[in-house]
């Protein structure tokens, strides 16, 4: 028996297998094509202080092998979850964990402080790529100043897991992550979707009505996998992996790149019961190996042949 | 509120009939049998073999002749829906069905105008199955471009009187649906609509004019199918509401058209 087992501070995963925000509806959705005690946890819809409309149709336009959103974080706030949604949800045989959104510091905390009076939400994951109205619309996320003022107000008023999910549309992440372990988060998730565009030649139109979006999708795979990979060796806190996973072997190699778990997020919508497969997948994966915990393989990856350090670009010869 | 229930099953493609150059109607066998499906409700279609198709394709449930027999009648409008009509009998497809809410019968007996334009004429069918078993009055008007664009005419015949228009003329009335006689002295206590927008709101207007409560199937592009994503907003006057799970039937009143 391969023990699934995953523990993270205040948190125990059955399997490593949890479900991306606002890909996951608020799990409900789900239950008529999987068993949700199935999966190690759900994160459910961005929830921000108040109502939001999010952003006008369209939203969503389909890529090679992946796809751009711009919902805008529509939701009806967390009043409304708390009252109408969590009494549904509660009893959900898995961990739900709920993704805080906000435009300033203040929304965050006061959101935070909402979610911790609910007894079966044993933590939140914090979406610092939101634009920080306050200055400018600049996300939280992509300087290390916002992000830590951001987690380092929420920490003080949070004291279950506090998971704060990382945008990849930054120059260097792990200066991000060092900047949320700094402050105290207890494990980082990443990555957010990645900004792009698309744009319908015939009409000559974008085809969000936001003009950019975030990409997501096995498209994303590569570039979150070097980022997973790199964060892991620059954090000590765990790190929560996502991005185009599709299936257990996808999975694995996030693992092996150095995350503690992972996240499943485009992939339902193609299949709502992947999730359930792609846990049973790490298993048989395991079994085939000879691992006898599937923690075991966080960081599990080998390099045979340290590749040199790149140099810096004064050094190179780009003839 | 209680979920309707909906199941994912692979689907065995036992006919395929091409109706036209784009127009092809697929016949499913299923391995669970639908005992309660609403005329309207759409499948979230996976299709296999397409590298450029990495989400499911939505296309309306046309008729459930048993509730083992699905068939789809699907347009090839890009890749995902031309690997679709390329299936061969025998192929099996991965679909999430049934979902979304559909249209809603008159509660008293009632004449209904069901009007079908494009590929939209897809729902109508089943619809008029429906309200005619129900003890409907049902009058089709269905709409093309040419007249090989209107397809299944004998089996709409099945279930009320049909009258159809072309742009080219070359059958019915020349023009688009909403200027087809019928319309001049409307006798109807509900209309239906499926096609494309500009023809649904037309309708929507003709049958706001003559205080005719009105249902239309919207199209909007989809993610998840399921009310996972939202993707597939509306704005209606209760603000942003998921198609998939909401819709893809609203009537016209909750539109902001
Ligand atoms: C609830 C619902 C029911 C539907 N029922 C049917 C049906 O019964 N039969 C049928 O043939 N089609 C139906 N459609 C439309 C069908 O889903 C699309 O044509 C299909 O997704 C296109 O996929 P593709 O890969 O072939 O084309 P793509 O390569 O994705 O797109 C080709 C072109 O079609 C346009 N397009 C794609 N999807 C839509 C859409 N939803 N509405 C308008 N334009 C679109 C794109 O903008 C593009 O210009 C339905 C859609 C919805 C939302
Ligand atoms: C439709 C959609 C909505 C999303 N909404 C949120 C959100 O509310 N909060 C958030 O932190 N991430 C959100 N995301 C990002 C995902 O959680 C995830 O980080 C991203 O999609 C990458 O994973 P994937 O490639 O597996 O989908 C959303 C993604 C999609 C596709
Ligand atoms: S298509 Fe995902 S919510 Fe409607």
């Amino acid at each position: 028996m391969v023990d699934q087992h995953i523990y993270l501070k205040g948190l125990t995963l059955r399997n490593p297998v949890m479900t991306a925000s606002g890909t996951f509806g608020f799990g409900e959705e789900f239950t008529d094509y999987l068993d949700l005690a199935r999966i190690g946890g759900i994160i459910v819809k961005g929830t921000t202080l108040r109502h939001r409309e999010g952003n006008p149709y369209p939203r969503m336009a389909e890529t090679a092998s992946g796809m751009l959103n711009a919902v805008g974080l529509q939701n009806k706030g967390v009043d409304y979850f708390e009252n109408d949604i969590y009494p549904r949800i509660r009893h959900f045989d898995t961990n739900i964990l709920v993704n805080v959104s906000g435009s300033t510091v203040e929304d965050y905390v006061e959101t935070a402080e909402h979610i911790q009076s609910l007894a079966n939400i044993p933590g939140i994951e914090l979406n610092i790529s939101c634009p920080n109205v306050k200055q400018g619309g600049m996300a939280f996320g992509t300087t290390t100043g916002g992000a830590a003022a951001v987690v380092k107000a929420v920490r003080a008023v949070y004291h279950k897991h506090l998971m704060v999910k990382l945008s990849p549309n930054v120059t260097d992440i792990t200066e991000i992550a060092r900047a949320a372990e700094a402050e105290g988060a207890d494990s980082v998730s990443l990555i957010n979707t990645l900004l792009g565009m698309a744009i319908n030649a015939e009409t000559r139109r974008p085809k969000l009505s936001t003009v950019t979006g975030g990409l997501s999708g096995p498209c994303v795979k590569p570039v979150a996998l070097r980022m997973v990979w790199q964060t892991a060796k620059a954090v000590s806190i765990p790190v929560i992996g996502l991005g185009g996973i599709m299936t257990a072997e996808d999975a694995i190699e996030f693992l092996l790149a150095g995350a503690a778990a992972i996240q499943v997020g485009t992939a339902n919508f193609i299949d709502p019961g992947v999730t359930a497969k792609i846990a049973d997948g790490i298993v048989a994966y395991c079994e085939r190996q000879g691992v006898k915990a599937v923690r075991d393989l966080t960081g599990a990856l080998v390099i045979d042949t340290p590749a040199p350090a790149c140099p810096p670009i004064s050094d190179c010869s780009l003839g | 509120m209680q979920r309707p229930t909906s199941f994912q099953m692979d689907g065995r493609l036992t006919e395929k009939r091409r109706l036209n150059d784009r127009y092809v109607l697929l016949i499913f066998q299923l391995p669970i049998p639908l005992t309660q499906v609403q005329a309207g409700q759409f499948v979230q279609v996976k299709v296999d073999g397409s590298p450029h198709t990495l989400l499911r394709r939505p296309i309306s449930i046309c008729l459930l002749p048993k509730p083992d027999e699905l068939w789809l009648l699907v347009q090839e409008v890009g890749e995902g829906t031309t690997t679709l009509c390329a299936l061969e009998p025998g192929a099996i497809v991965n679909m999430l069905l049934p979902l979304g809410t559909g249209f809603t019968a008159p509660s008293l007996p009632s004449t209904c105008l069901l009007v079908g334009g494009g590929v939209g004429v897809a729902p109508m069918l089943m619809l008029g199955q429906k309200l005619a078993e129900a003890g409907h009055q049902v009058v089709f008007l269905l709409g093309g471009r040419t007249s090989t664009d209107l397809v299944m005419q004998e089996h709409f015949a099945r279930y009320g009187k049909v009258y159809v228009t072309t742009e080219d003329g070359s059958l019915g009335e020349k023009g688009f649906v909403t200027q087809h006689s019928l319309l001049n002295e409307p006798h109807f206590d509900a209309v239906y609509t499926c096609g494309p927008k500009p023809m649904m709101k037309a309708v929507a207007t003709f049958a706001a004019q003559h205080d005719i409560t009105c249902q239309v199937s919207l199209e909007n592009l989809m993610a998840c199918g399921i009310g996972a994503c939202l993707c597939c907003v509306e704005d209606t006057v209760d603000g942003h509401v998921c198609t998939c799970t909401e819709g893809p039937v609203f009537n016209t009143k909750r539109l902001k058209w």
